[in-house]
């Protein structure tokens, strides 16, 4: 099963939630795969006892026109929809910043004078620790192509028996590229007015793209609060709900794992682990 | 006029909520929520809406379904995987593009042997023009899923600039979004300062460090403040070391305060709501260090080569 953990807002708890389930999963005797799709902020890796490899750089392909050949038709500029070619009448420019690889120029010019060349948007890096394997992807400070470099770790994610998708915070495209081809998406939200508007705004996102989701409210006091209102008018469930700690939030913020530091925390990871096996077992 | 934007790297570290403190604090301020796809500055400010403008950026391609014969060349050809060939009952074969996975590049359109695609300008969100307790507040929502988050910050910032121009304010107060991607360098690119706000975690400090290059990359002046810098004492001393050591002033320390969420409930910022909690004490430092440091105010504007602020030891909240 793979699985994506999203949030809509920022700072809600999604790598607590995936680090400590994929590793509550991999001690029931599950095999895992956590992949880190925060490209931008990625902090997984910080809970993680896992000896990552050497990081390969991940580029996607972007065009070089050769001068030589080049007659400056304009073809390749007409076609770019995001104005990345600029053609003068004796030179063809390339911004390579404002590029999509979308390889619209190469396949149009009747010169045949452009070729594909690279561009490094990030670096992924892989690692196998003794519970479970992960991969992360680190954006290029300055660089603003995101969805490649997400689906560079998607692909990285082996055979595993459950894949667990660490998304960043937003709606947007990165959100909407690491939920493709999932199985399940798992909000992580806290019962404030703010956590509960951005919850309403991911909600449609993975209704949007045909998927099953499930709540976990994170920093929750001990009675129905105004998430559990909202799940109960949308009819979604609500599979699991960590109480909020000063303990846990300070495991946390040393890199501590919280089903370590928490016997709550890690019987509501347990009771969440069992919810998704249900789900599974029932697709 | 100048415009400080407040950034985090990090999510959730605080931003939204003290904004909206310094949005009470602040002198005549226009603000603008740059978090354009989980916008929250309008739940704590309560705008009254004036105008409300679609947002349409980029094109988005749409297969005219009776002239398509099912070749499967576009879905040959799509870079983002937008468009799917499925069996047709009638023609055998029909492709399909999926709005959200259509990056608006437009090969499939020029390259359609059937010429059945057309290539409609893409409505991406909306932006609203309002009015709050505190001054002017441009806003916007960008479209679930949709592409452009960049150009729609863009589109912010122009238009709270206009709006400062033409209101006589100098002061523009932006929420940014979190991350380091394209919506963050549209807020950041051309600023005049930034606050960074962090929380004293692993995370928080790591994430610090990448929106700090970022920041650099652009020459933006930072200072940064620490949200919630009790829940661990460490920490929050490390951020202090590591910001000392590269000469980033740290412009507060703001207590963990539960009455924050009450506040965001009440619609009110942590300053109103709360005026004499140690954590609005902590903010009202926070705005006079930035003030001090923004042109106009009393002290020296250039932030980046002025002297860290001397840290005072802080005993935990009993």
């Amino acid at each position: 099963m793979r699985i994506a953990v999203a949030s809509g807002k920022g700072g809600t708890g999604k790598t607590t939630v995936a680090v400590n389930l994929a590793l509550t999963a991999a001690r029931a005797g599950l095999s895992v795969h956590l992949g880190d799709c925060d490209v931008e902020e990625p902090n997984a890796r910080l809970f993680l006892d896992v000896a990552f490899e050497a990081p390969r750089d991940v580029s996607v392909p972007v065009p070089v026109i050769d001068a030589a050949i080049c007659n400056h038709c304009g073809a390749c500029a007409k076609i770019c929809a995001f104005n990345a070619i600029a053609c003068l009448p004796d030179r063809t420019l390339v911004f390579l910043d404002l590029c999509h690889s979308c390889a619209g120029c190469w396949l149009v010019c009747p010169q045949a004078a452009i070729t594909q060349g690279t561009r490094v948007l990030g670096e992924l890096t892989s690692g196998t620790g003794r519970e479970l394997a992960a991969t992360q992807g680190l954006l290029r400070v300055g660089e603003t192509v995101v969805p490649p470099l997400i689906r560079a770790v998607k692909d990285a994610a082996g055979p595993a028996a459950w894949v667990i998708l660490d998304a960043p915070p937003g709606t947007s495209c990165p959100v909407v590229e690491t939920m493709k081809g999932v199985d399940f998406v798992l909000l992580v939200t806290e019962p404030t007015p703010f956590g509960r508007h951005d919850l309403e705004l991911a909600v449609r996102l993975t209704r949007s793209v045909g998927l099953p989701c499930g709540v976990v409210i994170n920093r929750a006091g001990g009675t129905p609060d105004l998430i559990d209102a909202f799940c109960a008018r949308e009819g979604l469930p609500v599979l699991a709900r960590i109480p909020f700690k000063r303990t846990v939030a300070a495991a946390c913020a040393e890199g501590r794992l919280a089903i370590e530091a928490d016997q709550d925390v890690a019987a509501a990871m347990t009771g969440l682990f069992h919810a998704l096996r249900d789900r599974e077992a029932a697709a | 006029m100048t415009e400080l934007v407040v950034c985090s790297g990090k999510g959730g570290t605080g931003k939204t909520s003290i904004v909206a403190s310094l949005a009470a604090l602040a002198h005549q301020p226009v603000l603008a929520d740059c978090d354009v796809d989980a916008a929250n500055l309008h739940l704590v400010l309560a705008p009254t809406i004036a105008r409300t403008t679609p947002f349409v950026a980029g094109r988005r391609a749409v297969i005219r379904a009776e002239e398509c014969t099912g070749c499967g060349l576009c879905a040959e050809l799509c870079r983002f995987d937008a468009i799917e060939r499925v069996a047709d009952p009638v023609r055998g074969a029909s492709c399909r593009i999926n709005a959200v996975g259509c990056e608006g590049c437009g090969v499939c359109v020029h390259f359609c042997p059937a010429g059945a695609i057309d290539f409609p300008p893409a409505r991406c969100g909306e932006w609203y023009l309002s009015e709050t307790r505190f001054g002017p507040l441009v806003h916007a929502n960008l479209d679930t899923g949709a592409e452009n988050s960049g150009k729609l910050v863009t589109l912010v910032r122009e238009q709270a600039r206009s709006t400062a121009a033409a209101r006589g304010r100098d002061l523009i107060l932006s929420d940014g979004p979190p991350g380091i991607g394209c919506p963050v360098t549209a807020s950041l690119t051309g600023a005049d300062h930034t606050l960074l706000v962090t929380e004293p975690s692993q995370s928080g400090l790591h994430d610090l460090g990448r929106v700090l290059e970022l920041v650099d990359h652009f020459g933006v002046p930072a200072q940064v403040c620490i949200n919630k810098y009790d829940l661990s004492l460490p920490l929050s001393g490390a951020i202090d070391a590591w910001c000392a050591g590269r000469g980033i002033p740290v412009v507060g320390h703001i207590p963990f305060e539960p009455l924050t969420s009450d506040a965001q409930m009440a619609g009110r910022s942590l300053v109103e709501y709360a005026p004499d909690c140690e954590a609005s004490v902590a903010i009202r430092g926070v705005w006079r260090e930035i003030s001090r440091r923004l042109p106009g105010g009393r002290g020296d504007a250039d932030t980046r080569c002025a002297r860290p602020i001397p840290l005072v030891a802080r005993a935990p909240r009993p």
